[in-house]
């Protein structure tokens, strides 16, 4: 079993493919193929409206492709009715960028975090199941680092930070496999996305999860990740290990975002390089 | 003179703007905010001044603070000095602060779109600032705006003097943005943000766009951000904010090789840089 694992991808993605309606239709997602190997952190980056987010759409299944594949843990996701599609869905979680836009604001931290197993376990439900569920959504705070006490708070009490501790508690209820973070630290201040990053990476090595982190910020993915796809307009113009991706990067398009991410160490200063090539910007955009 | 701790690099030409001890407060139902507690910031012709600081730090209001545009109420600017040239911009009647804004100092903000108004020609908005000053022919104030589009880089500015800014993509509106703060050929350019809402190749243009117009005109740049990459990149000298106090300043190259607050200190070491450890 273990060594069919290593020769079998968790996520496989085919030749997917997404337009949508116009003339001519827009395609927003171009023939991508892409394989997530189980324990990894996978990092999709590129800017906006280059398709990651519709990529992860696709993969989700919350968006019908047009054409392609996406197999997870070998069995092909498109293939499958609702019912099911089930079994899959609660071991493909996803934490947004957002987490105030993804909780109920009425409800308490004990029930948004509890949202998925009410959804999924049977033994969740009912009275004696509501003890149960306590029991377990405290286990997960305390996994992320938040004091179980705030189980009976709500939503808005909480810092950004705290918000995606909570979120992040949310999608490991159910003791995923692959856990699909979109933009999870873009919007918390610096200090506060490193502590995250840090807990993340922390999760990783203790449950063995597989990450796939969608992002725009090259010095984040830079920071966590093991392999790196970066897309442009619909299409994976580059992938490989972290290291190859960021010293010797093959394409022109990895090397400008490369090149264009601000570096923290005033002694590099390119500002005066700025000045002198005043004619180079040649695409406006 | 800045009056803060450290600051071997205050400039050496006569501040153009400076904040003495500045305090705004927030007044909110029953209880009373120090977002700035006592700032002191200088900025002359041709610097730029970075102000850093996380969300909530007091930096937004107080750079907002140089043109009055914090609301009030909420806000109380409740001590303290803003000098323009000598002038203290806190005490100016609104009528007066007219003609301070955009003319003498200019701002730029994170968001174009919500500073541009969606049923106005670009051009309308350009020259606007001229026509509200008075001194401007029509034909004066237009080719004065052709210019300022011309110098921050839009192609075919004749086309986009008459397109409307849900025409143009973000990286053109922050352009037209830059270019309206700038047609009146003001002394000091406030920018707050300006590159957050950019993807990372847009926002590299632009900020080579700002310091080359800063070269070009030698204007007192004041940037506001969170971004310590952008900071080391444009900025000659940095302040740092947190609480709404300035908790280091100094010039750049100094604040980064060895921060004197251990607050200055942390924020770099969270900072994520580009290189993989793996």
């Amino acid at each position: 079993m273990t060594s069919s694992h290593t020769a079998e991808p968790l996520l496989d993605i085919r030749d997917l493919r997404k337009e949508f309606p116009g003339q001519p239709p827009s395609v927003a997602v171009d023939d991508v193929s892409l394989t997530v190997t189980e324990g990894e952190t996978f990092a999709l980056v590129g800017e906006s409206g280059c398709g990651k987010t519709t990529l992860t759409r696709l993969l989700l299944r919350l968006l019908p492709p047009t054409s392609g594949s996406v197999r997870f843990d070998g069995t092909d996701l498109l293939s499958l009715d609702h019912a099911a599609l089930r079994p899959f869905r609660r071991q493909m979680q996803v934490v947004l960028q957002d987490p105030y836009s993804s909780m109920n604001p009425r409800l308490r931290i004990a029930d948004i975090v509890a949202e998925p197993l009410v959804t999924h376990e049977e033994w969740a439900r009912g009275r004696r199941g509501r003890a149960r569920t306590r029991e377990r959504v405290c286990e997960l705070l305390d996994a992320v680092g938040l004091d179980a006490g705030i189980v009976d708070r709500y939503p808005h009490e909480f810092s950004g930070g705290q918000r995606q501790r909570i979120s992040i508690a949310r999608a490991l209820a159910l003791e995923p496999r692959l856990v699909v973070l979109d933009e999870p630290t873009s919007a918390l201040d610096v200090s506060v996305q490193a502590r995250v990053l840090d807990l993340l990476a922390d999760l990783q090595q203790r449950l063995g999860l597989t990450y796939f982190f969608i992002s725009h910020n090259l010095a984040v993915v830079s920071r966590i990740a093991d392999r790196v796809a970066v897309m442009r307009q619909g299409r994976i113009v580059e992938t490989g290990t972290a290291r190859q991706v960021f010293t010797t990067p093959e394409d022109p398009y990895t090397r400008r975002l490369l090149d264009a991410v601000p570096v923290p160490d005033p002694t590099r200063a390119r500002r005066t390089a700025a000045v002198a090539s005043e004619s180079a910007e040649s695409t406006i955009v | 003179m800045t009056s803060t701790p450290q600051s071997p690099a205050a400039p050496t030409a006569p501040p153009v703007l400076e904040f003495q001890d500045l305090r705004v407060d927030f007044r909110l139902a029953g209880s009373t905010v120090h977002a700035v507690r006592g700032v002191n910031l200088s900025v002359a012709a041709g610097e730029t001044l970075a102000v850093v600081g996380e969300s909530g730090s007091g930096k937004s209001a107080t750079a907002l603070s140089a043109l009055r545009l914090n609301p009030e109420p909420p806000s109380v600017y409740a001590g303290g000095e803003i000098l323009l040239d000598g002038r203290d911009v806190l005490g100016l009647s609104e009528r007066q602060l007219r003609r301070v804004r955009g003319a003498e100092i200019s701002m730029v903000f994170q968001d174009p779109m919500t500073s541009l108004d969606p049923l106005q020609r670009v051009g309308h908005q350009i020259t606007e600032v001229l026509r509200l000053h008075g001194d401007h022919t029509r034909a004066e104030a237009r080719n004065a705006a052709l210019t300022a589009l011309d110098e921050v880089g839009i192609p075919d500015p004749e086309r986009r003097f008459r397109q409307y800014p849900h025409e143009l993509s973000g990286g053109l509106r922050q352009r037209v943005m830059i270019a309206s703060a700038l047609v009146a050929r003001p002394r000091v350019l406030i920018a707050d943000e300006p590159t957050t809402a950019l993807d990372v190749t847009v926002q590299r243009q632009i900020l080579d766009l700002l310091v080359r117009l800063q070269h070009r005109h030698g204007m007192a740049v004041v940037l506001i951000t969170h971004d310590l990459g952008v900071v080391a990149e444009t900025a000659d000298r940095v302040a740092v904010m947190r609480h709404g106090e300035v908790v280091e300043t100094g010039d750049v190259e100094q604040v980064f090789a060895r921060p004197a607050a251990p607050y200055t200190r942390r924020l770099l070491d969270a900072t994520p840089r580009l290189e993989p450890v793996a």
